[in-house]
């Protein structure tokens, strides 16, 4: 009787535990994020990132993200509609963490594509057509080219601009900036500097919420 | 059993200590990868496939005690040391990377926690199973 007490108590102290050295991590870490977005934005914000919406508005949405990646994929509309839900209230911030194999190639097309003022366009054409050129056992970036002229690009222009070495620069330095807040998958989300609790669209959504109430 | 039999009480009490180990570096490396999101690597998960049916297979032997219990942990412990050896190797360098097996992803020499200087995820992975091998191969003797 006395071993099973030890043996069912030792497993709920243990699970206990788990729980609670989660919970005190995670609190931790939003805690540290916080005080990284007020004493170093730069790190959620390079003046080379690409931005989005109002420049008055006060809840700042940054998403590293990898145009090869089908969650960041399935995030695009939703984040669109969460800017319309709060309109001029959210700026959506853009980084880069190409995981994927063949995406930094995507990146420079589409940082070639802001010389053309069409950066947003360029994103949305290639975030509709990445089922055909970005299958995992078979990544073929060289399929965007097709689908490029929809958005009215100059193809050359493209060609000659995305081999600017300071988009490789952009791109080393958003990958930086990833590892040292710790985004290793994609998208990775922070509002206002905190992370997701954990990860979804809910998620997502209840810490825009509480943000926006926070600063409005 | 009869009751209160002394040496059978140590023989208990050993493969309670094994559970508990092997209980503890479970959720311990499941803390690292769920919760810190330490990806975890080839051979982490190699270790992983031979300490967590240990808290399985130990917490079965445990009620009521079974003494065969050490038959079917000691060769997941030692499979599982030989993985843990091998990764510590690599990982303070005995080994060069290049012969590592795992290219894409992580890979198995990453540092994800250095405690004091020296206590590294790989390190305590090995104490873990330097310390069950320890205690299930007393027990089998003890038993013989």
């Amino acid at each position: 009787m006395k071993k099973k007490i030890l043996v069912w108590g030792s497993t709920i102290l243990l699970v206990l535990l788990f729980v609670l050295g989660g919970i005190v991590y995670k609190n931790q870490r939003t805690k540290k994020y916080g005080f990284m977005a007020l004493e170093n934005a730069s790190i959620f914000v390079r003046g080379h990132s690409p931005t989005f919406g109002s420049d008055d508005a006060r809840v700042f949405l940054v998403k590293f993200t990898d145009p090869a990646c089908e969650t960041c994929r399935a995030f695009h509309p939703y984040v669109k509609e969460l800017m319309k839900h709060y309109p001029g209230k959210i700026k959506l911030v853009l980084r880069y963490a190409p995981f994927h194999d063949g995406a930094d190639y995507m990146v420079k097309i589409l940082e070639a594509s802001k010389k053309q003022g069409k950066y947003w366009e360029t994103l949305d054409i290639m975030y509709e057509t990445q089922p055909y050129w970005a299958s995992h056992h078979n990544p073929k970036p060289q399929l965007i080219w097709k689908f490029l002229p929809q958005g009215g690009l100059d193809l050359e222009k493209i060609k000659s601009d995305m081999n600017d070495p300071e988009i490789t620069r952009i791109i080393a330095q958003d990958l930086a900036d990833a590892k040292t807040l710790n985004v290793r998958k994609t998208p990775g989300f922070f509002v206002n500097g905190k992370p997701l609790p954990s990860f979804g669209y809910k998620q997502l959504q209840e810490l825009i919420d509480s943000e926006v109430n926070l600063s409005y | 059993m009869t009751r209160a039999d002394k040496p059978s009480d140590y023989n208990w009490t050993i493969i309670f200590i094994c559970w508990l180990i092997a209980s503890v570096s479970t959720l311990g490396s499941l803390f690292f990868s769920e919760i810190m999101e330490f990806p975890p690597c080839a051979l982490c998960w190699y270790q992983r496939i031979f300490m967590f049916p240990l808290v399985l297979v130990l917490f079965v032997g445990l009620f009521p005690f079974e003494k065969s219990v050490v038959r079917f942990a000691l060769p997941l412990a030692v499979v599982g040391w030989g993985f843990a050896f091998y990764h510590f190797l690599l990982y303070t360098g005995f080994i060069p990377e290049s012969i590592q097996p795992c290219s894409q992803g992580v890979a198995c020499s990453d540092t994800y926690l250095d405690l004091f200087g020296f206590v590294t995820i790989p390190l305590l992975s090995l104490i873990s199973f330097s310390v069950l091998v320890l205690l299930l191969f007393i027990l089998k003797r003890r038993l013989s």
